[in-house]
Parts: structure tokens; sequence; C-alpha cells
């Protein structure tokens, strides 16, 4: 038995939507170096639909997997469907992630919620 | 697969397999039975004990057989504190960048009211004897100090250690587990009082190790039953890997002059190589290190991560990063040679073996720097140390 599953492989091998937006209308960046993972999302919202998503992640195996699996999740979906992202869905779809490591999965749901939170500060300071 | 996680565990010899599975087939008496069939399992055990005595200049009663590296540091540690609290004696000295095996059984005993003084290993991963002696007490029971460290390969003074300890009473333990059979190791000549050795780190079986304890010091039992091991250590013997960690001794030991001249040649390129990578830095000192040892540090990302890539790539290595070992902190190797929590979370370890070919170093040095830049190419870390809004650290 490998360490992990095959999709989180395959999402750690080659994520999906990896990058920087130069115009993104929200970015969110949480964790820290000293914990070992930080992770950056960049959104692109037209009509509160996500319309494209791109993320930075400096951490593990399972952190990059799931911020790659998280872009996938909320691209092309209403701003409010991306706010109910869980780590825990984002964990699933990825067919499980081993206990130890679920916690490198709560930043790529932690950076959404960031994002959108700015991009909320942002329209009501517009 | 490029093997180069030999530091974690060896490949038995073949040697040593066999010598294993002919015991398993033929000579699986009970050492303790007086028939015949007991007898000759006795005395294959008590060949295993000549031999791994001749290796490191003890006699052969002078060895007690255990399960591992852990449980030698465990016995020898606890056997020393308790004869240090009969004579009123509750100071240990040690070093921050020790085994597990030795940190956590020095932490109980501080909880039971031993003073535990961890001595700094400095940036290069090395104790200073100057700063043993400055340590030592007249309530100082016990010095523990590793021969070489399992993480970043520094070798230790433990001679000159050895002798402070001399010079003052005090008992000397290593944890030599990482050094036996790969560099000489002589408890006669290096001062040593009790040493712990596991036969999986130099290619004998896991679950067998010794215990190096010198005449006159008394040992306390960890495991009570039977008279095994002169009665400090109960239990049926394993046999098949006794002689087996025996046979791998002594072959291991009659190649280490060979082993060093290839593995210094070969560490000392795969150093060169990884030394190019920019904003990188070798952990611990480049000349009193083990001969396989490789150990660096990249800034901008993340151990675990470079693993995954390097064994995709067929390379076998380790990491001291936090999500490699499921704790939050990095190595407590690294933080103990100073080196910040971000940058340690982005080390790799290197350790190999001698035949390890000259293209697999090349093909070695060339993945993990391509692996290193794809790496940075999307780390929001490696962004803000290049646009300057992070300062780089190495
Ligand atoms: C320095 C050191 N001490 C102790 C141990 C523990 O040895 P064992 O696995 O035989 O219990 C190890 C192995 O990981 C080690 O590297
Ligand atoms: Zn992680």
């Amino acid at each position: 038995m490998a360490l992990y599953s095959e999709k989180v492989m395959d999402h750690f091998l080659h994520p999906r939507n990896v990058g920087i937006i130069e115009d993104a209308d929200a970015v969110g960046e949480v964790g820290n170096a000293k914990c070992g993972d930080i992770m950056k999302m960049y959104l692109k919202i037209e009509n509160d639909i996500i319309t494209d998503v791109k993320f930075e992640t400096f951490g593990c195996g399972s952190a990059i997997a799931s911020s790659s699996m998280a872009t996938e999740l909320i691209k092309g979906k209403p701003v409010s469907e991306a706010l109910e992202l869980t780590n825990k869905a984002v964990a699933e779809a990825l067919d499980g992630l081993p206990d130890y490591k679920m916690h490198c999965s709560v930043l790529a749901e932690e950076a959404i919620k960031s994002a959108l939170e700015n991009y909320n500060k942002g329209k009501e300071e517009a | 697969m490029i093997y180069a996680d030999n530091a974690a565990t060896t490949k038995m010899s073949d040697a040593a397999a066999e010598t294993m599975a002919a015991l398993i087939r033929d000579c699986w008496g009970n050492p303790s039975s007086l028939y015949l069939h007991g007898q000759k399992a006795k005395e294959a055990l008590e060949k295993a004990r000549e031999d791994v005595a001749a290796v490191i200049g003890a006699s052969p009663r002078e060895i007690y057989f255990t399960s591992g590296g852990s449980e030698s540091d465990n016995q020898a540690i606890v056997s020393a504190a308790r004869l240090g609290k009969e004579k009123g004696k509750t100071h240990i000295i040690s070093t921050a960048f020790e085994h597990h095996a030795v940190l956590h059984t020095l932490e109980k005993l501080k909880d039971e009211g031993f003073d535990i003084t961890l001595l700094p290993v400095h940036e290069n991963g090395i104790v200073r004897p100057d700063e043993v002696e400055a340590a030592i007490t007249d309530s100082t029971c016990l010095v523990t100090v590793m021969f070489a460290n399992n993480e970043i390969g520094t070798v230790q003074p433990i001679r000159e250690i050895g002798a402070v300890c001399r010079k003052h009473g005090v008992l000397f333990h290593t944890d030599a587990v990482q050094a036996i059979a790969h560099i000489p190791v002589n408890v006669a000549d290096d001062n040593i009082d009790m040493l712990s050795a596991s036969a999986h780190k130099f290619h004998g079986p896991k679950g067998s190790g010794f215990l190096y304890v010198k005449k006159g010091i008394r040992l306390t039992n960890l495991i009570e039953g039977g008279a095994q091991e002169r009665g400090k250590r109960a239990g049926t013997e394993n046999v098949p890997g006794i002689a087996a960690m025996a046979r791998a001794l002594k072959d291991e030991s009659a190649k280490i002059d060979e082993n060093t001249a290839r593995l210094v040649t070969l560490r000392n390129k795969l150093i060169d190589g990884l030394s190019q990578i920019e904003h990188s830095a070798l952990n611990g000192d480049p000349e009193h290190r083990l001969p396989g040892n490789v150990n660096f540090c990249f800034e901008g990302i993340e151990g675990e991560a470079l693993l995954l890539l390097l064994d995709s790539k067929g390379i076998a290595a380790s990491s001291g990063s936090a999500c490699t070992s499921g704790s939050l902190d990095p190595s407590h190797v690294l933080l103990a040679i100073g080196r910040p929590h971000d940058v340690a979370h982005g080390s790799l370890r290197l350790s190999i073996g001698p035949d390890l070919t000259d293209d697999e170093a090349d093909y070695i040095i060339k993945s993990v720097s391509e692996v290193v830049d794809y790496l940075r190419s999307f780390s929001p870390v490696w962004r803000d140390l290049q646009s300057g809004k992070l300062s780089h650290l190495l």
C-alpha cells in the first residue's frame, strides 16, 4: 500500500490550476512557513461566479494535492457554493488522506475562504 | 530504485541473510536447554558474542544482546540513572540532537526528579568536549552523547569526551547506532563505558542489537524473567538474528577502509553538486561526518513534496520536515544546529551505500535540482524570497 491514494498522487504529480492570476479579483493566503504549509489562492470572479482560479503552495504532497483538488471543485461555481467547501469534501474527492495529513487539507478550505472574505470586504469598501 | 536511505535501514547482506536462514532451519533449539540441540544454539549465541566483542575491543562478558538501538539506549540510561541515584547523584548530561530513544528516556527521568542538561551542538553539529567538562558537577552520574548523528551524520569527538568523563569519574554512554561498522569504533581506545548498537543499520536484521557495558557497571533490567544475558535481559534469545548481526558486523567492519574511500568520493561529489542549487546549504560539518551522509536544506520548498517527487524518479531518500514525521515541528536536529523552522522543513537526507555508482550520483544531483526548481516554481514562499518581500536565510 502506498502512503497516498492514486488520486492524491495524480493531483500531486500533475497539479491543476497551478500559478498566479495577475489581475485576480480575490487573493487569499493562509498558513505560515513555520508549520510547513503555505497556500495562496487567486480567484477571478464575474457575476458572483468563480470563472478562474490558480494556486501556489509551499507544502507537502497532501497540501499540494488538496490545493489542486480544491481549485477544481470551485472553478465555475458560485461564490456562495465555494464558501461552503470543506476540507472533508476536498479529502473525500481525493479518495481520502491519511489521518495525520488531514490538517494539510484544511489550508485549501481556509485559503478559499480567506480570498472570498477579502473579495467581500473589497466589495463593501467599493 | 536508487536507495539513498541507509541511515533509516540497510538491506541485509547475503551472508547475514544466509546465516539467519540456516539457523532458523537447522539450529532452532533453545540455548537454555541442556540437550545437544539446545547447546548447539547456545554455541552459536556465544560465538556471536565473541565476534561482536572482538570487533569493538570488548570482552564477550561485556556484550548484552537486545532488540536493537532503542532498547540498548533505554537500558544503558536507566541503569546509569539507577546507579547514580543510589549515590545521590541525579544529574545527567546529554545533547540537544540525540535520537528520541535517548531524549524520551531522559524526559522520563526528568519527571522522576533528575536534572538533565542538554548541551548545544553548535552550527556545525559537533559537541565540544570542554563544554561537557564544564557541565559536569559533583552530582553528575552520566554523560550520554551519540557517536554520529542519524540525520546530519556529524561524528562527535567521542574519545575526547570519554577522556573528560574518565577524568571526573562519570559514566559515559554513547549511542553508536549510526557509527558502528561505518567508522572505526573501539570501546577501549574511545574511553566508552556503555555503547548501543543496532544490526539493521549495518546490513544485519531488524530487531537485533546489543549493548556493551564495561565490566563492573551494574545493569538494571528492563525486561524481567529468565536468566538470559547474565540475568540482565530476560527472554529466549533471538539466536538467528543475533548470529546474523555478528556476521554482518564482522563483514562490514572489515570493509570500513575500502567503503570509506569510495563513499567519501561519492559523498563529496553529491555535496558539490547539490551546493550548485541556489539558496541551499549543507547541514553539519563538511569534514567530521559519516562517509555516506549528505544533508541539505533548500529554501522555499517543503521536504515531503521533495521526497515524493524523488520517489517518482526512483530515488529513496528522507527529510526532516514536519510533514514526513506527522508532527508539526521539523527535525529537532536541524533546529538544534540553528536552522530556522522555515528552512528546516525543506531538508533532504541522502545516506548512501558504497554500491552507488557515479552515474547514479549524477542522476541524484540532476533529479534533486529539477525537483527543487519545479517546487519553487509554484511556491509562494519562493516568490516572496525572489521579490524581496522575504529575505533569504540561506
Ligand atoms: C542514532 C540512533 N539511535 C537509535 C536508533 C534506534 O534503533 P532501533 O531501530 O534498532 O531501535 C536509531 C535508528 O533509527 C538511530 O539512528
Ligand atoms: Zn502537510
